[in-house]
């Protein structure tokens, strides 16, 4: 009898699992830090180069190098440990992770090991309407390794494959590890940490957390124990399985949902869970099993010789965390009581890529609700359609904050306003000169509107007559034409007021 | 123009600046000196002819330009195969390396080159510098000037068979512990491993990156001074370099006596291990140091029994980590890439045949310290010897000025002699470990001859306190060619 074989009839919904079972996750994610130039060495990190374009004796691992720490990689560390509420230690020293690899140039990684960089903080995290407190047991500095390239396969895998080729240029660039405790209870808090992180990152600009490139990588532990009656300890952790490399938001919580549900599985069929290294596969949803723990490299730590001690100063922290932006939380909190936006709405705008805009926006003297709608939905789109982000397009928060004002004047309809927006980013100019050149603005009360009301009302007589018959829903035909005569140029709400009035003498 | 090859470095240059003698003739010589004798002495694994020749005649363009030339412009260097150097190949002696040419300098080349001097060319070591007696070269051992059955020291053999056989006034070499002192000992030179972060490591192959410093080896204190003091200095691109003004290392070396200097004979390094032949002519010695002035005391430094067992943790510890990069990925021999082979098939058919046998042994035993379970009790209880043995240095510089020892227990021994039992070879550096463990600088001086070979006499100084090396060592030195009526070298058999 075979595992699977046994297993295969009873797979518990997740639902059913996590009733039974209590999930507990720790995350380690790594961000690779956005410096100019790599952790040790002073080849550029910009991404996309031809191979091995951007290496040198360091961080190829030629015999003689040395390495040299990146000041900046230092500084955006502490930023990062200081936004993630860590103690920053005053001396700590780079350690060496002695393994073998192709893609690690000199076979071993110059990382951080017993005395980490920064330790003891945590994170609030946003889901299900709660906050949740992820503790963050470290955040230490290393160094990435280079990439290898398996050709002939069928998957891009090492397996089936004729040949590799490794590409050092991602080799040395400055990563930060981040540890959190195993506080995470299920998949959605799971992502929503990944993404406050991410956001933190963005926010603090240390990196440009791409998911998709690599430059912010996940690896999430997961393992069950049974659920226990309340007042009842807690049963002890279960044995963990650590799934590699998730690659996006969605991964991570499905990643984490499908181990939830396998673990579940073997331990309802009497199976252990194996300590291991798994692999996401995005296509199937599922996770396969990488190397046990068992075969596991020694990784034979011991502090990096080449480096002396990192002794930062208070000094130097302090000035550091006087570069500290506002940070995501604290944002969301700002923008819900100064500008009453819901959680749901600073998503949105964050998601579309805006938040940046509408806060500018209203600061140009809009009201929140306006700058809101028209980054959000009109610029936005327009922004897709040009295949730039929102940033990219050819308008100014204080174009969009003085259409706005106009509108609110009475002075554009929306319709128009639309109008104005595509003359200004056909470059003809500013709001109020677009409405100049275009001859936009709105009739509202001289003579024209008048005329064009009498003849609507004389060229419709039965219409008239229903309207004056008390049916006052039937003016919207009349108010058509009224504004169809004034090529748009009038606003409808005055429109149908001057018909009404003149309809009810 | 024999006489060129037996000049030394100083008056070389001196003569060089004054017209007397071309960069170009000088180098030549050296060259002819090389062709005539090394394939008695194996010292030089690659001679970089053409190199030479065109530093040589760049040395009297920009004298013949007017330049004001630094003090070892236009003198020839045998350069350790340890260091990268462009146009060169480098081996570290192993043929794990064979055929790699770096494509940079390091630090110490570079400013070898930017003071004119002439780098003749490469010379033998123990593979990655394990060793005490260049046996364990993959391109053949080198064999001491004073006897050629005999080994030369090591690991910078190589370095100190050139200057003692007159090829060349000077070499670089590197000492991890011990490895410029003993070949300087057993071959009558003066050899200074330099306070560890006085001199730049970058470009010098690591074995272990914590111990491991370049220094000079030459025929007499001043030569050895004047390229100390070419090589010293921080570099940023070492950031175990310290940023202190060199110590004045030439000024001191001019030193005639030493009335006020106090010197401390370290007691756990003498006794019954060490040869009657050492030991009379370190008493010898002891009286001369009197004599110029100096009050000699006996010191205890209890914790340097630990030294050596410390060393074979520590070393190991980090060439196993450091050696690592040789894979066969991206330089140097590779071994069994057949198409069919994976990666780590083709690192392990390399590894096992590329590196020789003490260094696969350094590695083993490396490997074992680290590992997940042993550490706490053998690299960790190491580095807690290695404080001790600061310490004890500490302890005694507060009642001395500088420590002395014999520099090896031995004169050279024969070719062969000790090549089965590691143990025994490990012993020759008994003395010179404490120094690379604590950091400190120290120096080797010879002092007179036991049965016809050379005998070393060991000075170590403070942490960067290099030019008290020079001090005693320079008077030592005049003292005793005053007493002897001639250079130490003139007694070296001819070749």
């Amino acid at each position: 009898m075979t595992p699977s074989a046994s297993t295969a009839a009873t797979i518990p919904t997740f639902d059913d699992a996590v009733a039974r079972y209590e999930p507990v996750i720790g995350l380690e994610t790594h961000v690779e830090l956005g410096t100019a130039s790599k952790m040790f060495c002073g080849c550029s990190t910009a991404f996309g180069a031809e191979p091995n374009a951007q290496v040198c004796p360091t961080c190829l691992g030629l015999p003689g190098s040395l390495p040299v720490v990146n000041e900046a990689a230092v500084r955006f560390a502490v930023m990062i440990g200081l936004a993630l509420n860590c103690s920053i230690s005053p001396w700590c020293r780079f350690a060496r992770k002695n393994y073998f690899y192709p893609d690690m140039p000199k076979n071993f990684q110059i990382s951080q090991y017993d005395e980490p960089l920064c330790e003891n903080g945590w994170l609030d995290v946003e889901a299900d309407g709660k906050i949740h407190r992820v503790g963050i047991t470290r955040v230490h500095m290393e160094e990435d390794t280079g990439k290898s390239l398996h050709v002939g396969g069928a998957t891009g895998r090492i397996h089936g494959a004729t040949h590799s080729l490794v590409d050092y240029n991602r080799a040395g660039i400055p990563l930060v590890e981040i540890v959190t405790e195993p506080d995470v209870r299920s998949p959605e808090v799971a992502r929503a940490y990944v993404d406050e992180l991410r956001e933190l990152c963005r926010a603090l600009t240390v990196s440009d957390v791409r998911m998709e490139q690599g430059s912010l990588r996940c690896d999430a532990n997961v393992s069950l124990r049974p659920r226990t009656a309340p007042g009842e300890p807690a049963a002890p952790y279960g044995t963990r399985s650590e799934t590699k490399n998730l690659n996006s938001l969605r991964s991570v919580e499905r990643a984490v949902r499908h181990e939830i549900v396998r673990q579940a599985t073997r331990l309802d069929a009497g199976l252990k869970v194996v300590q291991e290294t798994r692999h996401f596969d995005e296509a199937s949803g599922t996770t396969s099993a990488g190397r046990s723990k068992e075969e596991a490299t020694d990784y034979r730590y011991f502090p990096e010789p080449d480096l002396t001690p990192l002794a930062l100063t208070h000094e130097y922290v302090d000035a550091v965390r006087a570069t500290i932006p506002e940070l995501p939380a604290q944002r969301r909190a700002r923008l819900a009581a100064d500008h009453g936006f819901t959680p749901a709405d600073i998503v949105n705008m964050r998601n579309a890529g805006v938040l940046d805009l509408v806060e500018e926006t209203i600061a140009a003297g809009a009201t929140a609700e306006a700058a809101r709608k028209w980054w959000l939905n009109e610029l936005a789109r327009r922004a897709a359609d040009a295949g730039v982000p929102p940033t990219g397009l050819a308008i100014e928060p204080f174009d969009v904050a003085r259409i706005a004002e106009m509108i609110a004047d009475g002075e554009l309809t929306d319709a128009l306003a639309r109008t104005v927006i595509t003359g200004v980013l056909a470059g003809e100019g500013t709001p109020d000169e677009v409405v100049a050149g275009r001859g936009l603005k709105l009739v509202s009360d001289d003579g024209a509107l008048a005329d064009a009301v009498e003849k609507v009302i004389a060229a419709q007589p039965a219409i008239a007559d229903k309207v004056r018959g008390g049916k006052l829903n039937a003016v919207g035909p009349l108010v058509g034409a009224v504004m169809k005569a004034m090529k748009g140029q009038a606003d409808p709400g005055t429109v149908r007021k001057l018909l009404l009035e003149r309809l009810g003498e | 123009m024999t006489d060129v090859i037996r000049f030394s470095a100083a008056r070389t240059a001196a003569a060089i600046a004054a017209g007397e003698l071309s960069a170009l003739e000088v180098t030549q010589a050296a060259l002819d000196r090389i062709a005539k004798v090394d394939d008695r002495i194996n010292a030089f694994l690659h001679v970089d002819v053409d190199g030479a020749l065109a530093a040589a005649r760049d040395v009297d363009r920009r004298r013949a330009l007017g330049e004001t030339l630094g003090p070892l412009a236009g003198v020839p260097l045998a350069l350790k195969d340890v260091f990268t150097a462009r146009g060169m190949p480098t081996t570290c002696g192993s043929r794990i390396l064979e055929g790699w040419y770096p494509p940079y300098d390091a630090t110490v080349v570079a400013k070898l080159r930017a003071a004119g001097v002439i780098i003749i060319g490469k010379v033998n070591m123990d593979e990655f510098a394990m060793g005490s007696s260049t046996e364990n070269s993959a391109y053949g051992p080198t064999r001491n000037p004073w006897d050629t059955d005999r080994i030369p020291g090591g690991s910078s053999g190589g370095s100190a068979a050139a200057v003692a056989a007159f090829e060349t006034p000077v070499a670089l070499g590197t000492d991890t512990g011990g490895s410029i002192r003993q070949p300087a000992a057993v071959c009558g030179l003066v050899g200074v491993k330099p306070t560890y972060g006085g001199v730049s490591r970058y470009g010098l192959v690591a074995f272990s990156s914590s111990l491991d410093q370049a220094g000079p080896l030459a025929r007499t204190v001043t030569d050895a001074a004047l390229l100390h003091a070419a090589i010293a200095g921080h570099d940023p691109l070492d950031t175990t370099s310290v940023e202190l003004a060199p110590p004045p290392v030439v000024a001191a070396a001019a030193s005639r006596d030493l009335r006020g200097v106090r010197i401390g004979v370290v007691r756990e390094l003498s006794g019954d291990g060490y040869d009657i032949g050492v030991r009379a002519r370190f008493s010898d010695t002891l009286e001369v140091l009197v004599g110029l002035g100096a009050e000699v005391v006996e010191v205890s430094c209890p914790h340097f029994t630990y030294a050596l067992p410390a060393y074979y943790l520590i070393a190991p510890s980090e060439c196993s980590s450091n050696l690592a990069r040789f894979d066969a990925m991206r330089f140097g021999l590779r071994v069994g890439d057949d198409g069919e082979a994976s990666a780590e098939e083709v690192m392990s058919r390399t590894r096992g045949i590329g590196f020789g046998p003490e260094v696969k042994r350094r590695i083993i035993l490396g490997t074992y310290a680290l590992s997940s379970g042993y550490y706490d009790a053998y690299y960790g209880q190491a580095q807690k010897v290695r404080t001790l043995i600061s310490q004890d240095f500490a302890a005694a510089y507060e009642r001395v000025d500088v420590l002395v020892s014999p520099t090896t227990p031995t004169v050279a021994f024969r070719l062969g002699e000790k090549v089965d039992d590691p143990v025994s070879m490990y012993l020759s550096d008994l003395c010179t470990i404490p120094s690379n463990l604590a950091g400190g600088p120290a120096m080797s001086l010879p002092v007179g001859l036991a049965d016809g070979l050379p005998v070393g006499f060991q000075i170590m100084a403070p942490a960067f306190a290099d030019d008290r090396l020079y001090r005693v060592g320079g008077a030592l030195e005049a003292a005793l060619e005053a007493r002897r009526g001639r250079p130490f070298l003139d007694d070296a058999p001819p070749l």
